[in-house]
């Protein structure tokens, strides 16, 4: 009895001394429950977390492929037969593909105009030292992240008047309120990471600083203009308020409004919702896969320097 | 003489004549019809007949007695509340689980980002879909767990719809602030929690004496971007509900919108933008008002 307590006694006593080894063995299983627990939940966190970022988008995804009369009622959470009608409905049926390609012109537009003018400015506010250069860096900052509602009627009287309701460019316009902030503010942060010795380098060369721009600091922010185009692209595909406001026939709607008049025009088709959903939302999704390490990239540049 | 002006053009008009363009077209697209927005907040104007009258502060006269105004402001200021709150708790808690190293992390980040690229008229219909009264998902799961006992009725209950749009914003955003707190996080230095390990300190000790000091100004920043862009939400609501049952998810955005379009009242409609633009303002100056103390302090 005596000697065990003394054991105990001098092996919690001194435990910094004689590591591992001297620990009692109920102690060491304790310790490697713990780990092993904490392991578990580990995964059982990642794995919540994967099902709450993909499940509703997995679910849309199966409900494209139900029977009508499987959309009723649940269950079955399967399909009970696999049908391609919804996507057939949706490829065929309407003219479906004049919200992908109308979506398509206004994007590429866009993200192209934003890149000519973002370029050049982001530049001057990521590279230049001038007065004003703090306060227009955050003027910028605040147009992109005031409420577009508060503009959205005065720019419809603007594109009234020249005549701009119901084209492209009626789009592509007031798109640059919101993209070209978003541009110039993710370039210019892009633009101050590239070493101000190889600029230095190629202007002792003898050539300008416009020179130094094209030939040096472009191609090193290569990823920068990738990242740049990438979310410029996905904000102006997933805008909805004025491509709402200033087109009204399906010349030149694009695909959010597209699925969001869906219903108003047929007695919810929630099939055929599904399909269309899964069909627009497909390209994003795997660009997001593809091009992820950019995009985060472009999305913590900005909020990590303020 | 020469050389001076030439390095006066260099360090002062260049950069502006570079800026040109870019100003120039957020002068046009954005501050001028910003402006004119408060102009026509002072007329009674309408989107049919353009003649409109001056009336001062009528219209805001008016804006100040409207019910209607009040509930949308409400609204907002619970939607933008809770969802801000959500995001930042979530948001942080898949921000601290990435930030370990594990197998396949890379594939768990690119799939925590698929809501964030999913257009928001899309994200509101799938989860429409799922919180359908009759056949959809969160009924059936609900009441076959027997944590429900009968299907509840979502988006037409007064007191649960604007909290389905909320899930649905939630949903959206909260990756934008994962990745954020995911890259402060990735600033804190190794050694830091290797010293508080030393002294033995608690999971909770670390959390309160490092983690959350040292990500305090990337949580506020992100925090603020996301208070802004809560406070307009516009899309979930127009696609879900479009403002109802009575009015109970009508927001500033949803409002103005029905007024400039469907009222074709676009001198009050721009009165209701000015107060919206008024109380955005108002709460991002707040939160720079508590930044800069943040800042200070860490």
């Amino acid at each position: 009895m005596a000697t065990q307590t003394d054991t105990r006694l001098t092996s919690t006593a001194r435990p910094r001394l004689v590591p591992a080894p001297a620990e009692s063995g109920r102690v060491r299983s304790r310790r490697r429950t713990k780990r092993l627990l904490g392991s578990w939940l580990f995964w059982l966190a990642i794995g919540l977390i994967v099902i709450w970022s993909v499940g509703p988008f997995l679910w849309v995804v199966i409900t494209s492929f139900k029977l009508d009369r499987d959309l009723a009622t649940l269950p079955p959470i399967l399909p009970s037969e696999p049908t391609w009608s919804h996507y057939v409905n949706i490829v065929s049926g309407r003219p479906f593909y004049r919200y992908i390609l109308n979506s398509l012109i206004v994007s590429v537009a866009t993200t192209i105009v934003c890149l000519l003018l973002g370029t050049i400015a982001g530049y001057a506010l990521g590279r230049l030292t001038f007065p004003g250069r703090v306060p227009i860096l955050l003027g910028v900052l605040a147009v992109s992240m005031f409420p577009q509602i508060s503009v959205v009627a005065s720019i419809y009287t603007m594109l009234q008047q020249l005549g701009l309701l119901n084209t492209y460019a009626g789009l592509v316009i007031p798109y640059n309120t919101f993209a070209l902030p978003l541009a110039i503010w993710i370039l210019a942060s892009f633009f101050r990471g590239v070493p101000a010795e190889l600029e230095q380098a190629s202007q002792t060369d003898g050539s300008t600083r416009l020179g130094a721009l094209v030939r040096v600091i472009l191609p090193l922010s290569a990823p920068g203009l990738f990242t740049t185009a990438i979310l410029v692209f996905i904000t102006a595909w997933n805008e909805f308020l004025f491509a709402l406001t200033y087109t009204s026939s399906i010349e030149h709607q694009t695909i959010p409004v597209g699925i969001a008049l869906l219903p108003a025009m047929y007695a919810i088709p929630w099939g055929d919702i599904a399909a269309a959903s899964v069909i627009v939302t497909m390209p994003l999704v795997i660009l997001v896969l593809i091009c992820q390490r950019w995009i985060v990239r472009g999305l913590t540049a900005g909020a990590l320097k303020g | 003489m020469m050389a001076h002006a030439r390095q006066f053009i260099r360090q002062y008009a260049f950069p502006y004549l570079l800026l040109a363009p870019s100003l120039l077209a957020i002068g046009l697209i954005a501050l001028y019809p910003f402006l004119q927005t408060i102009w026509t907040s002072l007329h009674r104007a309408s989107l049919i007949l353009p003649d409109s009258t001056f009336i001062g502060l009528g219209n805001f006269r008016r804006l100040i007695q409207d019910d209607g105004f009040w509930n949308a402001w409400t609204n907002t200021v619970y939607f933008t509340v809770v969802t801000v709150l959500f995001e930042t708790i979530l948001g942080f808690a898949i921000a601290t689980a990435l930030n370990r190293d594990f197998r396949g992390r890379g594939l768990v980040r690119a799939a925590v980002l698929i809501p964030w690229a999913i257009p928001t008229v899309v994200s509101s219909r799938l989860w429409g879909l799922i919180f359908n009264t009759d056949a959809g998902l969160a009924n059936y799961l609900l009441t076959s767990t027997r944590i429900m006992s009968a299907d509840q009725n979502w988006l037409g209950n007064p007191g649960l719809a604007i909290n389905v749009a909320a899930i649905v914003d939630i949903w959206k955003t909260t990756p934008f602030m994962a990745l954020i707190l995911l890259a402060g996080l990735q600033t804190i230095p190794g050694e830091l929690y290797e010293a508080a390990a030393i002294d033995g300190a608690s999971f909770l000790d670390r959390l309160l004496h490092i983690t959350l000091p040292m990500i305090a100004p990337v949580l506020l920043v992100a925090m603020l971007l996301r208070t802004l862009d809560a406070f307009r939400v516009f899309d979930v609501i127009y696609v879900m509900t479009g403002g109802g049952p009575a009015d109970s998810t009508e927001v500033l955005s949803t409002l103005t919108y029905k007024v400039f379009f469907s009222a074709t009242q676009f001198g009050y409609g721009s009165a209701l933008a000015v107060a919206m633009f008024v109380s955005v303002l108002l709460l991002s100056a707040g939160f720079l008002f508590f930044l800069r103390d943040k800042l200070e302090v860490g």
